[in-house]
């Protein structure tokens, strides 16, 4: 994913706010709720067929090695071995991000991390293509390596690719900062000069995987004529087939693929790993390719979260007007260019209004996977670094957090610290709720501290096409081309009933594959119940158009005097109450015989996705004697523009503040000394099991977007932004020292108490 | 790879004492299983004593003691009245072992033949002072379980040898042990210190204590002084400061991506006093 696609936007069109509705706002059941109960659902790994090979993966077990040589003559002796790839079977000639996820896919020279793809096979069972696995052998020279990024930017480091650094790149840095960024306004000596007191202190956190339950699964089939399928789970099926088509060498259009049902993607099922490889491995046997990552390999090879070691320095007058904001904010992002620092840099301080404020933003190179976006990629770690001394400043100047965040929160007009002026935003509605909220006065018990905290996300919009076509019945299948992450499709639907004036139900949602449908931007940055939520309503209404036209021409009446009204064509104006209303189904029954079938389209890259705030606070306990944190009171205050659907914008709020607290108390990548991860599975990667969390209350704020039709703004990232600050606000004030690196794990918690109690 | 289901203890022992290459029993598979799917071991020759007659069965002994059958579930363990009546502590710690589904599966011997230092029954059962039957082709022999694990995944079992029962001894009067580990979560999680605990009273007067430490060093580790600390005591303060002093004492962990030697011995410490209070309660109130 191009970074630039998560870069502010211009206003777009603007709509009215402020509408009744019928469908929108409540909560059904939704389409495939019964397919997942029932097991009817298929995900990645449930699609076969005939003759279908198994793939398997050889992966470098050095984080840092050049490739000498592979010989797979042993594993294509095997019996039932019946294709072998390495980076030769793929195009040549790339360049730029498409060069970098080929060399990603697929080592060329050199492997880069440990678990770097090497070769692949494919055979008649998956059992021997493991063995064969085993057979083929890779002579590999070893080279120093560095998995740390502030150990990466340091003089002597060992470089991961000379020559990768853009031109943004000040000289004198070492070769693997590759892209530099730096922005803001005002004078910020001058403003910390203004200050009554300035805070200055480093973080860190730790890389973590968006720990989605299924892994990258798919099946590939394509021939010598340059045609191809492939099924796999995706949060972005034309991103795959664009992608596809380029490492493969063929025509976009020749490739069609179809997204399954998804088993959690969280930003990273936004790219490609596996897919083109059972592309080659097909195209070479001449037969479809099944290929499904281990959880190991899930953890060793796809993307996680970058890293980030972060300065934040920040001025307060007694009052509690901040006076000026800096931060430097270093992030690694593997062994490829693309850590999202200038987001990490854009959204650390967008929740104030700032006189001054500057941000600096390092992207390192180590030897790690290739980062892929989680979850409102960057937003998080700023928050945790900047909410955590906006914590300390009210602690030491005796402050109310809130008020404090209220004094100097982002309004309406005003000058966000990234550039662009606010159009309407909620973030003072969050605060107000946040404070009116029972849970922000209750009294807590020894040993318990609170946190607060506010997160930013910009939200997006992206190509976006959409086709609903009617049937005889009056009932509607909606065709969208947005992979459902979220229960999208409850939410499509309810937008297109509310126009069409049809019930719930009668609406089926499909995700189109891309010999469908147009373009269709991949689900992520928030944009899917805004963009696709747009162009549905669009295409509904395009249909309604049409619907209205045709009773129009039946009563031989203008067209302009035919308005829609709960699923009926009805006359109004001079021919108010001459005709009966005509419902929907009486249409569509007759329309082959009335001008063929009716359908609706819309297609666009709409460009007013409104920015979304929230602010949470949680309670935590830590154990004195052991570092161990429990989170005993959790609150989410988000503002959804308008929430389609409320219990599924709440399901968004809850999975956020959940992967928050993982993040936040027990996840990491650990790295031993030769460069290797050390927990490539679930039982030593501590994500949040169901007993580590408590009940996540939420608070829904609406302040409606004036660029979607009905008000909506994206809230699937927002929701992660403030957890990590708000939790280490929280254990902070329980153990009574503050923690400035994540995870807040129990012997660090533990050595933190130690320190100070010797300090 | 051979798959065999043997029906009784000698065909099993014979056919692991002629068998070829890598050899597994196969209890509840949870750790088996595991280890192939990572290769980790690719066994040759996989012996499962799920058939063997007797071995899903837990039987009071004349002596008031229980054995234990090498087959016996978790999930069967926790739901036995008098097995629960009698070693809380031992129940409990089985109980840990991984989620429900688990449960289902997973064997006291299994998790002690598995020889991992941070198996959690372990250490309650060399509270307990549970003793291992130990069958292989030249016949029997009975052994403390603490003389099973020899290292990270080594047992001192030879050639052809396999454990066909546990012997949990009887309860007394005024006794009540107890188990305790430290995750970082609440649940699905391995230990990073684990502590099993048996105490016995007389009215509020420790009359004998056994303790046994998991995850800080290579074996479980008996603390052979816990009677000195307790024994005479009340559990007083004192008691338990001596107690958690010998508990750290006799750590010898590592430093890993779990926890740090520093970190494990402090816990060890935190847990011993935790652990014995939960005993002692359960010993009083056994009178
Ligand atoms: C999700 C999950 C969570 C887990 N959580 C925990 C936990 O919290 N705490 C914990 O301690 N463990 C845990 N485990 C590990 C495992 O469940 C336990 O060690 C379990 O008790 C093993 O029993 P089993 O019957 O499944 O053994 P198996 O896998 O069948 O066998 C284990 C070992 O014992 C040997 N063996 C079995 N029976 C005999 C016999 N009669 N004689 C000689 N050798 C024999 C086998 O050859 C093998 O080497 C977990 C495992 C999983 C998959």
């Amino acid at each position: 994913m191009a970074l630039d696609e998560y870069k502010p936007q211009k206003g777009g069109e603007e709509f009215e706010t402020g509408h009744d509705f019928k469908y929108v706002g409540t909560s059904p059941d939704r389409p495939d709720g019964f397919d997942k109960v029932t097991g009817r659902a298929r995900f990645g790994a449930d699609m076969s067929a005939p003759g279908m090979l198994f793939a398997a993966i050889v992966r470098s077990p050095h984080a840092h090695a050049r490739i000498l040589r592979i010989d797979t003559s042993r594993a294509e002796a095997l019996k039932g071995v019946k294709a072998v790839v390495t980076r030769a079977d793929f195009a040549g000639g790339l360049s730029g991000e498409t060069w970098n996820v080929l060399e990603n896919v697929m080592a060329g020279d050199t492997a880069l991390y440990d678990g770097h793809a090497v070769a692949a096979v494919a055979a008649t069972s998956a059992l021997i293509a493991r063995d064969a696995v085993k057979l083929i052998e890779v002579e590999y020279e070893v080279l120093a390596h560095v998995t740390d990024v502030d150990e990466a930017m340091k003089d002597g480091a060992p470089v991961i690719r000379g020559g990768a650094a853009d031109g943004s790149v000040p000289e004198g840095l070492h070769p693997n900062v590759v892209r530099y960024h730096e922005s803001g306004h005002g004078d910020v000596e001058a403003g910390f000069a203004e200050a009554d007191l300035v805070i200055e202190d480093h973080f860190r956190t730790e890389a973590t995987h968006q720990g989605y339950i299924e892994p990258h699964a798919c099946l590939a089939s394509l021939g010598s004529d340059g045609r191809g399928e492939v099924w796999c789970c995706t949060q972005g099926h034309w991103n795959v087939q664009k992608l596809c088509a380029a490492l493969l060498g063929l025509d976009t259009s020749g490739l069609r693929v179809t997204a399954s049902e998804i088993g959690g993607g969280f930003g990273g099922k936004t790219t490609i790993f596996i897919e083109p490889v059972a592309l080659a491995l097909s195209r070479k046997a001449g037969r479809p390719v099944k290929l499904v990552m281990s959880r190991s390999e899930v953890f060793r090879a796809t993307g996680p979260t970058a890293s980030a070691s972060m300065d934040i320095r920040i001025g307060m007058k007694k009052d509690g007007t901040i006076t000026a904001a800096d931060g430097v904010f270093r992030l690694q992002g593997g062994a490829f260019p693309g850590a999202p620092m200038e987001m990490t840099a854009m959204c650390a301080f967008a929740c104030y209004g700032l006189k001054n404020v500057r941000h600096v933003g390092y992207d390192v190179m180590t030897n790690r996977p290739k980062q892929a976006a989680y979850r409102a990629p960057g937003s998080p770690m700023a928050a945790f670094a900047v909410e955590s001394v906006i914590d300390e400043l009210c602690e030491q100047l005796g402050l109310d957090r809130i008020e404090v965040r209220l004094k100097n929160a982002a309004r309406e007009g005003t000058r966000s610290s990234y550039g662009p002026r606010f159009q309407r935003i909620g973030l003072v509605e969050t605060l107000e709720a946040a404070r009116a909220h029972p849970h922000y006065s209750a009294p807590l018990k020894p040993g318990q501290g609170r946190g607060v905290s506010c997160g930013f996300w910009f939200n997006f919009g992206g190509e976006t096409s959409v086709s609903l076509a009617l049937s005889e019945d009056g009932s509607a299948q909606l065709m969208v081309g947005t992979p459902d992450i979220g229960g999208s499709r409850a939410s499509m639907a309810l937008m297109a009933a509310e126009v069409l004036g049809i019930p719930y139900e009668k609406v089926r949602v499909t995700i189109a594959d891309t010999a469908s449908l147009g373009y269709n931007e991949i689900s992520h940055g928030s944009r899917v119940t805004y963009a696709s939520g747009l162009a549905t309503i669009k295409a509904a209404g395009d249909a309604v158009q049409k619907l209205c036209r045709r009773a129009a021409e039946k009563w031989g009446i203008s067209e302009d005097a035919v308005k829609w009204q709960d699923g009926c064509a009805v006359p109004s104006g001079p021919n108010a109450g001459d005709f009966d209303p005509l419902p929907i189904a009486e249409i569509t029954a007759s329309m082959g015989a009335t001008g063929g079938p009716i359908s609706g389209h819309y297609e666009a890259t709409p460009e007013g996705a409104g920015v979304s705030f929230a602010t949470h606070i949680v309670d935590a306990e830590v154990d004195p004697e052991t570092g161990k944190t429990s989170v005993v009171r959790y609150t989410v205050v988000q503002d959804a523009g308008k929430a389609i659907h409320p219990a599924y914008v709440e399901g968004q709020y809850q999975g956020g503040a959940a992967q928050g607290i993982g993040w936040a108390l027990n996840e990491e990548y650990i790295y031993g000394p030769d460069g290797r991860l050390q927990n490539a599975g679930f039982l030593d990667y501590r994500i949040p099991v169901a007993s580590d969390l408590p009940m996540i209350d939420t608070v829904i704020v609406e302040v409606p977007n004036p660029g979607h039709p009905f008000g909506v703004r994206g809230v699937g990232e927002t929701s992660i932004c403030p957890p990590l600050a708000a939790i280490a606000n929280a254990v902070s004030a329980a153990a009574g020292v503050r923690m400035r690196h994540l995870p807040m794990s129990p012997p660090s918690i533990l050595a933190a108490l130690e320190k100070q109690a010797h300090a | 790879m051979q798959y065999h289901t043997p029906a009784s203890f000698d065909e099993a022992t014979a056919l692991a004492a002629t068998a070829t290459g890598t050899t597994r029993f196969l209890a509840g598979g949870t750790d088996v299983l595991v280890q192939m799917r990572l290769d980790l071991v690719t066994p040759d020759v996989l012996i499962d004593v799920k058939k063997i007659a007797g071995v899903h069965d837990i039987v009071r002994e004349e002596d008031g003691g229980w054995r234990i059958g090498i087959a016996v579930t978790g999930a069967e363990m926790s739901e036995h009245e008098g097995l629960c009546r009698d070693w809380p502590g031992l129940v409990e710690a089985m109980d840990l072992v991984g989620s429900t589904q688990v449960q289902g599966r997973a064997t006291l011997t299994g998790n002690l033949c598995n020889a991992s230092p941070a198996a959690d029954s372990v250490p309650a059962m060399v509270a307990a002072g549970v003793e291992a039957t130990v069958t292989g082709p030249k016949g029997s022999r009975r052994v403390p379980v603490e003389a099973i694990p020899t290292g990270p995944g080594k047992t001192s079992l030879a050639r052809g040898e396999m454990i066909s029962a546990l012997h949990v001894p009887a309860r007394v009067r005024g006794g009540g042990d107890a188990y305790l580990r430290f995750i970082p979560r609440t649940e699905m999680d391995i230990a990073v210190v684990g502590c099993g605990i048996d105490l016995t009273v007389e009215g509020e007067t420790i009359t004998g204590a056994r303790m046994a430490l998991g995850a800080v060093a290579p074996c479980v580790v008996a603390v052979r002084g816990a009677p000195d600390a307790l024994v005479g005591t009340a559990l007083e303060d004192a008691a338990l400061a001596a107690l958690a002093d010998l508990a750290q004492a006799a750590c010898n962990p590592i430093d890993d991506k779990r926890g740090t030697v520093g970190f494990r011995t402090h816990v060890a410490g935190v847990l011993a006093r935790r652990v014995a209070r939960i005993a002692y309660d359960r010993a009083r109130e056994n009178q």
